[in-house]
């Protein structure tokens, strides 16, 4: 029988590899696709709270976290092709113009 | 067999998730990432969302996921790249970071602090609705004022990306 709990702990571990991911890696695009991998864990508990409390809020929340997910792809994205066009880079230690 | 199911989709998705984290070519990273998203809307099936996970498998899977792709390939990003790291000494401590989030997670959902009320959409209720049917009457009737700030949203974030693009910021 499967309960909420594993749900939970699975979009537990889905999170952790995203936080992992942004904490480890220099790409600036790889971190952008852990930050996706990230929000996906938590629409995934979303979806399971709402299935096991019978409720329908849980889902019309993933509806628009997908929505600012996706403003939010295009937007970042634009961000980085335009950082890697002036700085020839998108490896997030050579972007350290704002490093005190 | 649900549980099966469960436990080898679970399975699929945290590998795939791991292999993103740790792969070195980001073309790799983005279909491991599609991997993982394609996975978890097989779960929301298990759940019984099904309007989520055919909105998961073409907005994330398709739309966003081709966008990073044709970024991947507009940059030209070479593998090597990544070789000289600034802070060699935070690969261990974020791994121990991460162990540390996670057993708080857990000890959090084992607290049973994560509680709420039910509602009245049981699973015969959905089926004799129809998943989608309900999902838009809740959007144009309960969560109205949310969905017409999303498209505010969507077009400011259209007019964003397109002022970012421009040749001469």
């Amino acid at each position: 029988m499967i309960t909420l709990t594993h749900y939970l702990v699975l979009s537990a571990i889905l999170f952790t590899l995203g936080v992992v991911g942004v904490l480890i890696r220099r790409n600036a695009i790889i971190i952008f696709m852990c930050i996706e991998l990230m929000l996906n864990a938590v629409n995934l508990s979303f979806v399971a709270f709402a299935h096991y409390l019978n409720s329908m809020q849980g889902q019309m929340f993933v509806i628009f976290v997908m929505t600012v997910a996706a403003a939010e792809a295009a937007v970042g994205l634009a961000i980085i092709v335009a950082v890697f066009r002036n700085k020839e880079t998108v490896n997030i230690d050579d972007i350290n113009i704002m490093k005190w | 067999m649900e549980a099966y199911l469960f436990y080898i989709v679970a399975a699929i998705t945290v590998l795939s998730g791991v292999y993103l984290v740790f792969e070195k070519n980001p073309v790799f990273g983005a279909l491991y990432l599609i991997q993982t998203m394609l996975s978890i809307a097989v779960l929301y099936i298990l759940l019984e969302a099904q309007f989520v996970a055919a909105v998961q498998i073409i907005v994330y899977a398709g739309a966003i996921m081709v966008l990073f792709l044709f970024v991947i390939m507009l940059l030209n990003l070479n593998i090597k790249e990544e070789k000289k790291n600034a802070l060699p000494f935070q690969r261990i401590p974020a791994i121990l970071m991460g162990i540390a989030l996670f057993t708080v997670i857990c000890i959090v959902i084992k607290s049973k602090l994560l509680q709420g009320k039910g509602d009245h959409y049981t699973t015969a209720y959905m089926n004799s609705m129809g998943n989608t049917k309900i999902i838009g009457t809740l959007l144009f009737t309960e969560y109205l004022l949310p969905f017409e700030i999303t498209s505010i949203l969507l077009f400011a974030a259209a007019i964003g990306a397109i002022m970012l693009a421009k040749r001469k910021l």
